[in-house]
């Protein structure tokens, strides 16, 4: 692992020794979360199939068993419905699980536990259970899996009461995302962009404004990746880097992109939503779960209640399609890509009323 | 009926364990006082349970499910869990377990009143879980939480109740698997009560016992007559200290059957004859453990009659409490879906408040 320390020192308020920004894969800084969580809170919990040993197959909780226990990071049987169940008993015991289903498609067999049980503990038991549980789901497509291994859930999850839901875009957001989830009270749904572990980029450990936003804060909103004046990029997860990627091509022709990363996917952050259509007064949201009833169409009408009488045209969805996720052959005519993202900015920018 | 194993009952006195071996030694037999203490239980969850039908009918309810029959099962298991350390996951028919737990009976019977999912009582304090309707949805969270103790090197061993219908989940599998896997101390307290709403346990159970397939993952496992409550008390006592002294979880069948409908919305009559659940039912447990007390001489006919006076008259305070419960402050549907809320839910809260004042 590089550890390219660039600057250190001098200690935080808090007391943590600064650590300064390190280059990292999304990979590695979602393991360094971990290890930093299981550090810091005794009753922090890792498990899931492979977890242990062998450290996950995307080895995101590589080393955490040698350096913590096989009480603390452990192997489960081969259960998804079980892993989640018993999460559900260790919350209520006190713990802080940490729980992994090993692809996204896998999700499915436990859905009853977490729609069911998770998302409703604290509420059937007046607040008396809560359910600190952040479960990671590595998510989306862009690997070339088989069947199963590639899904985006994020719809279904942010429509049951009860569940937050996150999804980290680079390694800077993966790891501030993944430590304030881990030590929320609530049951958070981590999806991490698979096809995005491995890429690197700048970590800062001690980012004083982790929120995005000029107050500082926590990360517990959407975030401006990118500042723009025609129209407004949202996106999430692996979509934001192919977001920025057409904003710089955009630029090319003069039309200048700004891209919001949502992060965030319940609660949405409302207010950022609003203010950058409300600069930009145009709008397209790009996701790669399908079309109907997607995440899109809640993006879409909560900037139409806020920003209707500034909008220039209608907000765009640039979305994989109504179909099951195709094989890896056909996986880049169904991902938004480059080109179908532009042609939506196109469809935006030269929308005519009437 | 004839070849199912839930009809009669006939796994008589405690048996050895169909599989495995089942370490830890029962607690000394139990007092005359103990004996009396759990007539006298089983007389008010009785008197309850019959209580809570006729509310239904009357209309103070909206809906129940009744356990008649199920006595000696759910006193005699309930009875042996040490609240202190202990900790109870029920499904929604385990009115008896949780009398005998000492659980606030308003509280508990509020979820039938449909005041709050789960219902008003404090799980955390009473030992047991929140009422759960999905069926083994709570057996692998006993698992979990068992899971826990091991880690936090607590004596505390969790107990999960599932019927015969419940155990053709998938969810029982695993948590038996899991239980098995992690030595967790677990025990899994089965009511074989005949019947998953409408189909028998034949039509249920392949093989036709669920302790059988304990086996199966290493697990000893007692099948016992659950009509029985002596017997009840005493095999869970020996699978809590199986459990207590770490040598992972055990499975109890306890036969017993439904005398009632599934619930009161439930009609019996379409899938079985007044003749056949006589047949079947066997012999009522209630008036089974009168005859032996009174044969063995621990009490007699004015102890009896006190007993049910007291059931009476705690019956008539618990239906004064269901009564005066009014309906939770609509803010509560909000409130309490996170711990760390949302700004999305305080707007809806916000506008309910300012639409439902303006009406």
């Amino acid at each position: 692992m590089s550890s390219a320390i660039l600057e250190g020192g001098a200690g935080m308020a808090d007391g943590t020794p600064r650590r300064g920004v390190e280059q990292l894969s999304m990979q590695q800084a979602l393991n360094r979360a971990l290890d930093e969580v299981l550090a810091g809170n005794p009753k922090s919990l890792v498990f899931g199939e492979d977890c242990g040993r062998l450290g996950g197959v995307f080895r995101i909780t590589d080393g955490l068993q040698a350096k913590y226990g096989p009480g603390r990071v452990f192997d489960t049987p081969l259960a998804e419905s079980g892993i989640l169940g018993m999460s559900v008993g260790l919350a209520m015991a006190g713990f802080h699980p940490i729980p992994e289903v090993q692809f996204d498609g896998f999700a499915y067999p436990a859905i009853n536990q977490i729609v069911c049980q998770i998302a409703r503990m604290n509420y059937r038991s007046r607040g008396t259970m809560p359910m600190p549980i952040t479960l990671r789901v590595p998510s989306f497509g862009g690997i070339r899996a088989p069947e199963h291994h590639g899904e985006s859930l994020e719809a279904l999850f942010a429509h049951v009461p009860g569940l937050k839901v996150v999804s980290p875009s680079n390694p800077h957001e993966a790891y501030h995302l993944l430590k304030y989830a881990a030590t929320r009270p609530d049951p958070v749904i981590f999806m991490e962009p698979k096809s995005r572990y491995w890429q690197k980029g700048e970590v800062d450990f001690d980012s004083a404004d982790p929120s995005g936003s000029p107050a500082g804060g926590p990360p517990t909103g959407a975030k401006v990746m990118r500042e723009g004046r025609h129209l407004t990029l949202v996106a999430w997860g692996a979509m934001v880097a192919r977001c920025l990627q057409v904003a710089e091509l955009a630029a090319e022709d003069g039309i200048d992109v700004e891209v919001l990363d949502l992060r965030w996917l319940k609660p949405i952050d409302e207010a950022a939503l609003a203010a950058s259509v409300r600069k930009t007064r145009r709008a397209v949201v790009v996701h790669e779960a399908p079309r109907t009833s997607g995440l899109g169409a809640e993006v879409a009408q909560l900037i139409t209640q806020s920003c209707f009488d500034t909008l220039k045209a209608p907000v765009e969805r640039i979305t994989g399609f109504d179909v099951p996720y195709p094989s890896g052959d056909l996986e880049d005519e169904y991902i938004p890509n480059i080109d179908r993202i532009l042609f939506g900015i196109q469809r935006v920018l030269e929308y005519r009323r009437g | 009926m004839d070849s199912t194993p839930s009809a009669g009952n006939d796994a008589g006195q405690l048996p050895e364990p169909l599989s495995g071996l089942l370490s830890g030694q029962p607690a000394g037999p139990l007092t005359a006082g103990q004996l009396r203490e759990l007539y006298s239980l089983m007389v008010a969850v009785r008197h309850l349970d019959t209580s809570a039908i006729a509310w239904q009918r009357q209309g103070l309810i909206p809906g129940y499910a009744p356990e008649l029959g199920q006595e000696a099962a759910q006193v005699g298991s309930g009875y042996a869990v040490d609240t202190a350390r202990d900790f109870v996951f029920p499904t929604y028919r385990e009115m008896g377990v949780a009398r005998a737990m000492g659980v606030d009976m308003v509280a508990y019977m509020s979820t039938h009143k449909a005041t709050w999912h789960g219902g008003l009582y404090d799980p955390l304090e009473s030992r047991l879980a929140p009422i759960q309707a999905v069926v083994a949805g709570s057996v692998l969270h006993a698992v979990g939480w068992a899971h826990g103790q091991t880690l936090d090197q607590t004596d505390g061993v969790a107990m999960a109740y599932f019927g015969d219908g419940a155990s053709s989940q998938g969810d029982v599998h695993e948590a038996m698997n899991f239980a098995a896997v992690m030595r967790a101390p677990v025990v899994f307290f089965v009511q074989n009560n005949g019947w998953a709403i409408s189909v028998p346990t034949e039509r249920q159970v392949a093989g036709g016992s669920v302790a059988a397939r304990a086996a199966g993952y290493g697990i000893p496992a007692l099948r016992i007559d659950g009509n029985d409550v002596v017997a009840v008390v005493d095999a869970t006592r020996r699978a809590f200290a199986h459990a207590r002294a770490g040598h992972g979880p055990v499975l109890i069948e306890a036969m017993t059957y439904r005398r009632g409908p599934h619930s009161t919305s439930d009609d019996p009559g379409r899938y079985r004859s007044l003749n056949e659940e006589r047949d079947d039912a066997g012999e009522d447990p209630l008036e089974r453990f009168r005859k032996t007390l009174l044969a063995d001489g621990v009490a007699d006919e004015a102890f009896f009659a006190e007993a049910l006076a007291a059931a009476k008259a705690e019956e008539e305070h618990i239906r004064a409490g269901i009564q005066a419960l009014g309906s939770r402050p609509g803010t509560e549907m909000f409130d309490l879906v996170f711990q760390e809320t949302t700004p999305a839910l305080q707007a809806q809260a916000a506008n309910w408040r300012e639409e439902s004042e303006h009406v």
